[in-house]
């Protein structure tokens, strides 16, 4: 068994993680993902770059956050039950914090005329910036052929037919598992 | 058919925590069409607007959950969309994790992985999409989002930069009879 190897004999304890996880949190500001490599690895020593890498695997292959499910995933692997919920707990707190402040902000602004052309050019970028994150990681993939047709149908069903998601994965995922099962077998 | 606001908001985000491969930025579409669509909770551009505060703020991409859940129903909606968002794909998790430790050979999660990477790809393009034509920000705001995909998609800057970028340049754009 050499998932989720620690790079420490003692497991940290409950207070550690959730520190580890505040700053996660905390300092994320535009995506967790390199901070929680850095704080993770780097900075508390949980683990490996290796067993790192094996968990965000996993992660990608479950549904939700990646470092939510590496949240919950680390903290039961070290605490149990109270470890994962600690994880996830620390993780949103500051998060959710910082969110309701600017909900706060958005209420007090949003019926003023300049802050409702601020907020539809912040809405036009937001888009720009998941189009842009996602076309560049469509490229860097490194795709099968296959894939590159899961991927357009995906946009395309729930994209442009506005398909209901539910019956588009239920479609999509097992035609999916056999081609990747198939492409597996071949390599 | 009366469940009430908080009944909803954890039927609502309950389903979607597990159709959201990659999180969040997959599920836009779907949000869109049951919060927009189906409930009629805000229309397009409140939506789009409350997507990009979600991507603003710090922390995973589940926080558009948490803000709609905000909008519609204050701090306990925020409470109760966010919970609803982060619990079943959170126990799934904690599953796969107990269940894991008696597997050695991780070939199923690599074949997983293979299957589902372009199918999130897809969904956060469309995601892209429906945020774009949600917005309504008409003919300039069409400009500013492919202004800010071009520079997400060359470079690997902090993306609250291009976001204020695109964000200034719209008021600019605004101010000078564009928008």
């Amino acid at each position: 068994m050499t998932t989720l190897e620690t790079a420490t004999d003692v497991p940290p304890s409950l207070p550690a993680l959730f520190t580890g996880f505040l700053k996660i949190g905390m300092m994320g500001f535009g995506g967790v993902g390199p901070v929680a490599r850095h704080i993770i690895v780097a900075e508390r020593n949980w683990l490996d770059d290796r067993a790192y890498a094996e968990l965000m695997g996993i992660c990608q292959a479950l549904p939700g956050a990646n470092t939510v499910n590496a949240a919950v995933m680390l903290g039961d692997r070290f605490r149990g039950t109270a470890g994962a919920l600690t994880c996830v707990f620390a993780l949103m707190a500051m998060p959710l914090l910082a969110l309701v402040a600017i909900a706060n902000v958005y209420d007090a602004v949003s019926d003023h005329p300049l802050a409702q052309v601020a907020l539809t050019g912040a809405a036009a970028s937001a888009a720009g910036l998941i189009l842009g994150t996602a076309a560049r990681l469509l490229t860097k993939a490194g795709l099968a052929r296959w894939a590159w047709l899961m991927a357009a149908a995906a946009f395309l069903a729930v994209g442009l037919l506005r398909l209901p998601m539910l019956p588009t994965l239920l479609v999509l995922v097992p035609l999916g598992l056999v081609a990747a099962s198939l492409g597996a077998r071949r390599i | 058919m009366e469940r009430g606001i908080f009944g909803q908001l954890v039927i609502t985000f309950g389903t979607i925590s597990l159709m959201a491969i990659g999180g969040a930025n997959a599920v836009v579409p779907e949000v869109h069409r049951q919060i927009v669509e189906i409930l009629g909770w805000m229309d397009a551009p409140t939506f789009a607007r409350l997507f990009a505060i979600a991507q603003t703020a710090p922390g995973p991409n589940v926080m558009l959950a948490s803000i709609v859940g905000w909008h519609v129903a204050g701090t306990s909606g925020l409470l109760v969309a966010t919970a609803a968002m982060l619990l079943p794909s959170s126990l799934l998790a904690l599953a796969c994790s107990r269940g894991l430790q008696r597997f050695s050979d991780n070939r199923i999660v690599r074949i997983v992985t293979l299957a589902l990477v372009p199918i999130a790809l897809g969904l956060m393009l469309a995601s892209g999409a429906v945020a774009m034509l949600a917005a309504d920000a008409g003919l300039f705001g069409f400009a500013i989002t492919a202004a800010t995909a071009a520079v997400t998609y060359r470079s690997k800057v902090n993306p609250l930069v291009p976001m204020a970028v695109g964000t200034a340049a719209y008021v600019a754009g605004w101010c000078v009879g564009l928008a």
